[in-house]
């Protein structure tokens, strides 16, 4: 994975990494929109942003096809824009607007759209794996090469789902990637206070899966081990475990302050930025220059605010029965 | 259409089987279900037919293959997953009510989820307390979900078989003290019964008694004895608890001005309790007596034979509260 970053590119090398950049950028920004928007009135009951962990969601999705299909958690906004749902579309969601990606029914923990394979954001935390785990069956049924991915966190890992996921997956050699972002937190709680091991990759051993532990921050590692996880998957070798090591800059959720995090701990993680970190080296081997990627930040910054004026027109939903929502055939 | 006589487990594997041949994309999924044809031999021959990728046996594991045919759902298949105690409902519970139940709503509708949870629950077995329960009621309260119960073969084969071609979820009630009766079946490849409605199976107009599952021939044994005292009820086999329309229900105790529901489950929260209120609601004026509802004790199912038939209600104690009902 290191190597990585010194391996010589070409110029179309260079518009890809700096396609990357431009993704993350795209959901640091959507989410500093989110906390705008939500000082605003905009945003309602709760929402749990992701910066900070933005080169997993698009190191991994980089790794992806089309066709692909990913399960995901409330903190799951940037695997969305990751993915190419439209920033309007997420917004008025989030705003619970008419043009939301489910018409207002979902809120900010339940941003889904198939089409583009995202099909289960869940609200509790370990149950998405589940249900990745019956897409990877799904998968392998249908025998045309598909995976299905699935984040979860480190506060996720001691919950039976989890675990009940994984054996099953090993057990019938389903083409399924799971993704742990480890961001040092489950809620409040630090995860030496929740769990013996340093590494939860290691629990892979237990399914007798390959655990790979990988720097969260580098987008480039990220992409470099979820494609050897999704080849792997994709040649029938079965599951894999990614445990991502990253840091989420805000809080738990928008009522907390994270006041429980050590300063200094705080401070060198948020040197470890890592836009900071792809931007240097983007810079360092000549892909971009500062103004360059400054640009792009703006760019994305403006796509933000566009995307939050077209939600923040967006009517409201209007009550009324929503029995076909509830049931394809009441 | 043949009829033919099958017992209700007969009926659930037809069901199954018939099915699988007619869509490729249903699965079953379970613990002990493929090789060794389930443990109460409710999905026997499946495996032998469709092979393992099709008739899975899964590791106790409820929460991962539960939320496995969430997946497998929305990607395409028709699983059909077997709990194999209507009681271990308990250990994948979120999976149901908070992924299963609400997938589409939160999506807006724009995703269907058509699985089969099928549920073999019930007393009267001496299985005690974690092993004997019919479990509706933890999931009556919850929108998103259908439910039913089939009491004999004719709905188990019938009701399966549209459960299964059905786009929404649905949670397949049986009762493992049914799974031996016998009964006409009316097979055919299209020969479905609806999710929805009530089966009136004894007629009379002294008054009304609603049952499901092993509740259903209780009372209708009740019925004959009340009918060797001149006592004629009508019964009503709730075989739908969720969407439950109780319309006829209604329309019966207009005639009949008496109501007596029975389940086997306690009774706060319990379906019969949903009957009483939508019958009230409708029929307030015709009734001539509180209506009664007849349930288990409030404490957890006993062991012991003698305790736990004192438990669950019999013939005996359904006639003698309609005797009440009417006195």
């Amino acid at each position: 994975m290191a190597q990585a970053g010194r391996t010589r590119r070409t110029k179309a090398d260079g518009k890809a990494l700096v396609a990357l950049y431009r993704e993350m950028a795209r959901i640091r920004e959507f989410e500093e929109q989110v906390q705008k928007s939500y000082l605003e009135g905009l945003v309602h009951g709760t929402t749990h942003l992701c910066q900070g962990q933005e080169a997993v969601s698009v190191g991994v999705a980089a790794a992806l096809e089309p066709n692909d299909r990913l399960t995901y958690t409330y903190r799951g906004h940037g695997v969305c824009i990751a993915r190419g749902m439209s920033m309007a579309e997420a917004l008025g969601e989030i705003f619970g607007r008419v043009d939301g990606v489910s018409r207002g029914l979902g809120g900010s923990m339940h941003l889904t759209d198939a089409g583009r394979g995202l099909i289960g954001s869940f609200g509790i935390v370990g149950a998405g794996l589940p249900c990745a785990v019956g897409a990877g069956l799904a998968a392998q049924l249908d025998g045309k090469g598909r995976v299905s991915v699935t984040f979860f966190g480190d506060g996720a890992a001691n919950i039976g789902a989890v675990h009940e996921s994984m054996n099953l997956a090993a057990i019938w050699k389903l083409p399924v990637i799971f993704v742990l972002e480890n961001n040092l937190y489950g809620e409040f709680s630090r995860i030496n206070h929740t769990t013996t091991v340093e590494d939860l990759a290691d629990r892979a051993a237990a399914y007798a899966m390959p655990g790979v532990v990988v720097d969260g921050n580098d987008v480039l590692a990220v992409k470099a081990v979820a494609e050897e996880a999704v080849a792997r998957a994709r040649a029938g070798m079965g599951p894999t475990l990614i445990e991502a090591k990253t840091y989420r800059h805000r809080g738990h959720s928008r009522t907390d302050p994270a006041k429980y995090r050590d300063e200094k701990e705080v401070k060198a993680w948020l040197a470890r930025d890592p836009l900071v970190l792809f931007a240097r080296q983007l810079v360092k081997e000549k892909h971009a220059t500062k103004a360059d990627l400054d640009g792009i930040v703006e760019e994305a910054r403006a796509e933000a605010a566009r995307a939050a004026e077209t939600a923040a027109a967006s009517p409201w939903p209007e009550p009324r029965d929503f029995t076909p929502e509830t049931f394809a055939a009441p | 259409m043949d009829t033919v006589e099958l017992t209700y487990r007969q009926a659930l594997s037809l069901a199954v089987a018939e099915e699988m041949r007619r869509d490729p994309s249903v699965l079953v999924m379970g613990e002990d279900i493929g090789a060794s044809g389930g443990p109460l031999k409710t999905t026997e021959g499946l495996f032998e037919e469709f092979g393992p990728a099709r008739v899975r046996d899964t590791p106790i594991s409820e929460n991962a293959f539960v939320g496995a045919a969430l997946g497998l759902a929305l990607c395409g298949y028709r699983p059909i997953v077997e709990i194999m105690f209507a009681d271990f409902l308990g250990v994948c519970y979120d999976q149901i009510v908070n992924a299963i139940a609400k997938h589409r709503f939160m999506s807006g509708g724009r995703m269907d989820v058509p699985l089969v949870i099928r549920v073999i629950g019930g007393g009267g077995l001496r299985f005690g307390a974690q092993h004997s329960q019919t479990g509706e009621t933890w999931l009556l309260p919850i929108p998103g979900l259908k439910i039913v119960a089939a009491s004999t073969p004719e709905q188990a084969y019938g009701m399966l078989k549209s459960a299964i071609r059905d786009p929404d979820p649905v949670v397949f009630i049986e009762h493992k003290a049914l799974l031996g009766t016998k009964g006409q079946v009316h097979v055919g490849p299209d020969n479905l019964l609806p999710l929805k409605g009530t089966n009136l199976v004894a007629e009379g107009d002294r008054a009304t008694v609603v049952a499901s599952l092993a509740m259903v021939p209780k009372a209708l044994e009740a019925a004959e004895i009340l009918a060797g005292e001149g006592i004629e009820i009508d019964v009503f086999d709730l075989r739908a608890l969720r969407p439950m329309q109780t319309g006829d229900i209604v329309e019966s105790v207009k005639r009949t001005a008496h109501l007596l529901t029975v389940e086997e489950i306690s009774l706060v929260g319990g379906w019969g309790a949903e009957v009483v209120a939508q019958t009230v609601a409708e029929a307030f004026d015709y009734l001539d007596a509180p209506p009664m509802r007849l349930g288990l004790p409030e404490h957890p199912l006993p062991y012991s034979p003698p305790l736990e038939d004192a438990a669950i209600p019999d013939a005996e104690r359904i006639a003698a509260a309609v005797r009440d009902l009417l006195a």
